[in-house]
């Protein structure tokens, strides 16, 4: 008994590889799987080679266990053609089957090996090939969860910025749903903009954000009550009619928050404020002079 | 020991924390605070926190504390310059001041009391 049984199989595979290679190729292009559209022959044929080189190099280290040293050139391999792979935008079955394929071709090349040691082989060669499959899912998973994380900051970015509309008063449009991460960047932007510019007066005008319950209600509270301590009052505006239901519904008071209902009544009364008020000037003419 | 300097202008006190202060230095502020509005016989006090950058549940209430103890003695305190870091813990700590005036710099607090520089 050898402690490795794949051993038995490395120089058959060895002296098949390239037959192997090309079924596996060939298998590929004829499956299901298949995506022509997003990689050429070329490309699939070098990525094969590569894997399959890599595979009979971690099969004669000797070692099983595939978070090992030996196996470093096949994880990294995996990792390139998986990353590459979802970039591509193949699913994650597409990229899982591409190394479980191997296993048709690599078996039907032992056929020369004793029926007593292939079974013992093939089963483990079985258990290698799952594991790699298994890794490359973690490293596809890996790479969707950046680019979910990337959007998501850049969502937080994008969504909240601060207008100035008049000398002293800063208008905050809020747009989608209010969570506690983005309240907190919000309220943080905000109070930045009113020591930056000094204003006394912020109107945050809702009309964006498609529902309200407690909670968003509380972070609405919450960014007044900090922008008053500093100074400076908030005017809440586009609080739409059945948002006006629900507010009252669940029982939410707005205590101390001045609501207008549209963000020009707040414009209206922000200027009111600070003593400003809006007049036709005297030489306007329909002309547009 | 530190103490925070308690300015008298005009009719109005002003006192300016000029660092992050100790629990003790706020302990002496509240009390140096009701003697010099009795001495003074001030009715408005500006507390300028603009300086101040951390704060914690103890600092809040003091401010608060202030407010009050002015308010028996007949004064009003006017909190001007809180930065955005320490609002939002204020707020985070659930120390809103209700009924605490406050303004962003002490010329709008000078506005909003009605005082302009000229007849101080």
């Amino acid at each position: 008994m050898t402690p490795n049984t794949a051993a038995t199989a490395i120089p058959l595979a060895r002296a098949n590889q390239d037959a192997v290679l090309q079924r596996w190729v060939a298998e590929q292009k004829r499956s299901a799987f298949a995506r022509p559209d997003l990689i050429s022959d070329a490309d699939l044929s070098r990525q094969c080679s590569e894997v399959l080189s890599a595979f009979l190099e971690g099969l004669e280290s000797g070692s099983m266990d595939t978070s090992d040293l030996s196996w470093e050139r096949m994880r990294s391999t995996l990792r390139g053609i998986s990353l590459s792979r979802g970039r591509l935008g193949f699913g994650p079955s597409e990229t899982v089957v591409f190394v479980l394929s191997l296993k048709e071709p690599l078996f039907s090349s032992l056929q020369e090996l004793e029926p007593s040691s292939r079974i013992d082989a093939i089963l483990e060669l079985n258990r290698l090939i799952d594991r790699l499959g298994l890794f490359t899912t973690e490293v596809y998973q890996q790479s969707r969860e950046q680019v979910i994380l990337r959007q998501q900051q850049e969502m937080l970015e994008l969504s909240t910025p601060v207008v100035k509309l008049w000398d002293g008063i800063l208008a905050l449009p809020l747009i989608g749903t209010l969570d506690s991460e983005r309240t907190q960047v919000v309220m943080e932007s905000l109070l930045q903009a009113i020591v930056d510019t000094g204003s006394t007066i912020a109107i945050i005008d809702i009309t964006g954000v498609p529902t309200v319950d407690t909670k968003v209600a509380q972070h609405l509270i919450q960014t007044v009550s900090a922008a008053r301590l500093m100074g400076a009052d908030c005017l809440i505006s586009g609080i739409r009619p059945q948002i006006a239901q629900t507010i009252i519904h669940l029982g939410i008071t707005l205590p101390d928050v001045v609501t207008k209902a549209t963000l020009a009544d707040a414009f209206v009364t922000a200027l009111d404020r600070v003593g400003r008020q809006v007049v036709s000037g005297p030489q306007a003419s329909p002309s547009g002079h | 020991m530190d103490r925070v300097p308690i300015v008298k202008v005009g009719k109005f006190l002003l006192a300016t924390i000029q660092t992050d202060v100790q629990d003790s230095v706020a302990l002496v502020l509240q009390e140096d605070l009701a003697a010099r509005i009795i001495a003074t016989r001030s009715r408005l006090v500006l507390l300028d926190i603009s300086s101040l950058q951390i704060v914690d549940s103890f600092i809040g209430r003091m401010i608060a504390d202030i407010s009050g103890i002015a308010r028996l003695l007949d004064a009003e305190v006017i909190v001007v310059g809180m930065q955005p870091a320490v609002a939002m813990t204020l707020v985070e700590l659930g120390l809103t001041l209700s009924g605490v005036r406050t303004a962003l710099n002490v010329e709008s607090a000078l506005a909003m009391a009605g005082i302009s520089d000229h007849n101080s």
